[in-house]
């Protein structure tokens, strides 16, 4: 079967199988390796993507039911002579070790600081009013994206840095 | 993944008539097909059906088309401000990557999180009916321990169905026909028996259309509590889903439901009857907490869930009246 999709402002047809997650598409069909397979189970959130500008797992999408939806990765959203201020901040604050999950962390962090902007609640904001990017927001908001290397204090260092810069 | 045909329904009759296994956000259903635990020969998609993504005023209510997000579910400002326990209860369940992409009808229709049912290797009646069930003399401290069978002790996993429950909404299903009926979602999931396999009462070509929201509790305070192994995206061990209604020390109702301990969102309408027309009291609520919890547990495993229960349910209504801190309480307001 084919399917269109955008992909980092850029349209695709790709042909596949109805089994194709839209991770596998992404990395296999159209060599965009930046997002990373983990736990193929939406446990980790090392194939975070933006499915029409909200995060998702990708390994929880089937390439099928996306026909027509713009998708934005890693390599969208900066690129290594212009990186995007969460990047930047990523690479100041050391906010990994093996960085295996960062492009995941990376597009999460893109999205969740849009989600406090637009004024969304989390499970430990205050009578579900308007939340600030405190370390316990930042930790209960990014806790789709695991790092078992453990470096979330310097990831939400640098998410915070970045929410700074964008101010 | 085994092979499957893919089909887009692009209306309610549509999906009703293809004989298939319905997808929406696919955020349970990819995963178990993925395990090969569930192996539809076709997929319908019904996400692209128009009319099933709004919430809308119905009466002093709202009505929450199946297809709503669940993100969308708990940002929505009305849901916010009348049915807190809502919007906390969602937030309390996944990641936003998850709660992005699963939906009102799917988050009620997940299935189980008990490791033999996903263990293809292991007997499971929620599986295979008749097959049996490892839980029974296996590892068990996830499973249910109030309406189990003997053929299966597996728990609902679901947060947003438990808020739905203390609050009494109802579940629109359209049948393969088209006729629609309401039913309360208590209604929506079946006691295990001897068909583990059935989840709920829905029939071959019903879908859920809609989730109905009561009008809001004015003035009630609301919490929803979750104990879980980590601080965020875990499944509950138990939670507690409470709006009471006050006149000063008295409560007057007391609306309860409880997540992770059964087969379905557990209710107990004994436990409301002790609270209501009494004033708070850390003696009432132990009472009614041993009155909660009095059965033992079906599974050696689960005996700590019954003191976990019993202390969260204290903690909870110590929060919501005159007893206890009540930050992380929300009011109900009235609407405008």
């Amino acid at each position: 079967m084919k399917t269109i999709l955008t992909v980092n402002g850029k349209q695709h047809e790709v042909g596949h199988d109805s089994r194709r997650t839209l991770l596998d598409t992404l990395r296999d069909d159209l060599g965009l390796q930046g997002t990373k397979k983990g736990c193929d189970h939406g446990q980790c959130g090392a194939c975070t993507v933006l499915l029409n500008g909200e995060r998702v797992n990708s390994c929880l999408c089937l390439t099928a039911m996306h026909e027509g939806d713009e998708i934005t990765t890693i390599e969208g959203i900066g690129s290594p002579e212009r990186l995007s201020a969460l990047q930047k901040a990523f690479v100041e604050k050391d906010g990994y070790q093996c960085g295996y999950c960062t492009p995941g962390q990376i597009m999460s962090a893109t999205a969740m600081l849009k989600e406090i902007s637009e004024g969304a609640p989390s499970y430990v904001s205050d009578d579900l009013g308007a939340p600030h990017l405190s370390d316990e927001e930042m930790a209960e908001r990014m806790s789709g994206n695991l790092c078992r290397c453990s470096a979330y204090p310097l990831i939400r260092e640098a998410i915070a840095m970045a929410a700074e810069v964008k101010k | 993944m085994r092979p499957f045909d893919y089909f887009r329904a692009t209306a309610t009759g549509d999906a009703a008539m293809a004989s298939g296994q319905i997808i929406a956000g696919g955020t349970n259903l990819l995963d178990l097909m993925k395990i090969q635990v569930v192996n539809p020969e076709t997929l319908v998609d019904i996400t692209r059906i128009e009319g099933l993504s709004e919430i809308v005023c119905h009466g002093d209510g709202l009505r929450i088309g199946a297809l709503v997000t669940n993100t969308a579910l708990a940002h929505d400002t009305r849901v916010r401000a009348g049915w807190p326990l809502l919007s906390r209860a969602i937030l309390a369940g996944a990641s936003a990557q998850i709660r992005n992409k699963a939906t009102t009808g799917g988050n009620l229709l997940q299935r189980t999180r008990c490791p033999y049912f996903y263990d293809t290797s292991q007997p499971c009646n929620k599986r295979t009916p008749g097959e049996g069930c490892a839980a029974q003399g296996g590892s068990g401290r996830m499973l249910a321990i109030f309406g189990t069978s003997e053929h299966c002790l597996a728990a609902h996993p679901s947060d947003m169905a438990v808020a739905l429950t203390a609050l009494q909404a109802e579940v629109e299903i359209r049948a393969r026909k088209g006729d629609l009926r309401r039913i309360p979602i208590q209604q929506l999931y079946r006691e295990p028996g001897d068909r583990p396999d059935r989840d709920t009462v829905l029939e071959a070509g019903d879908i859920i259309t809609a989730v109905i929201l009561p009008a809001p509790l004015i003035g009630s305070r609301q919490v929803y509590r979750k104990v879980r192994d980590r601080a965020s995206y875990a499944f509950g061990l138990v939670s507690v889903a409470a709006a009471i209604e006050m006149e000063g020390d008295t409560i007057m109702r007391a609306h309860l439901s409880y997540g992770s301990v059964a087969p379905h969102p557990w209710t107990d309408d004994a436990v409301a009857e002790m609270l209501e027309g009494q004033a708070a009291s850390d003696a009432l609520f132990a009472n009614v907490a041993d009155a909660l919890i009095s059965e033992g547990a079906p599974h050696p495993d689960t005996e700590y869930k019954r003191t976990l229960l019993r202390r969260t349910f204290i903690a909870t209504l110590r929060q919501l009246t005159v007893l206890a801190d009540r930050s992380g309480t929300d009011i109900a307001r009235t609407q405008a």
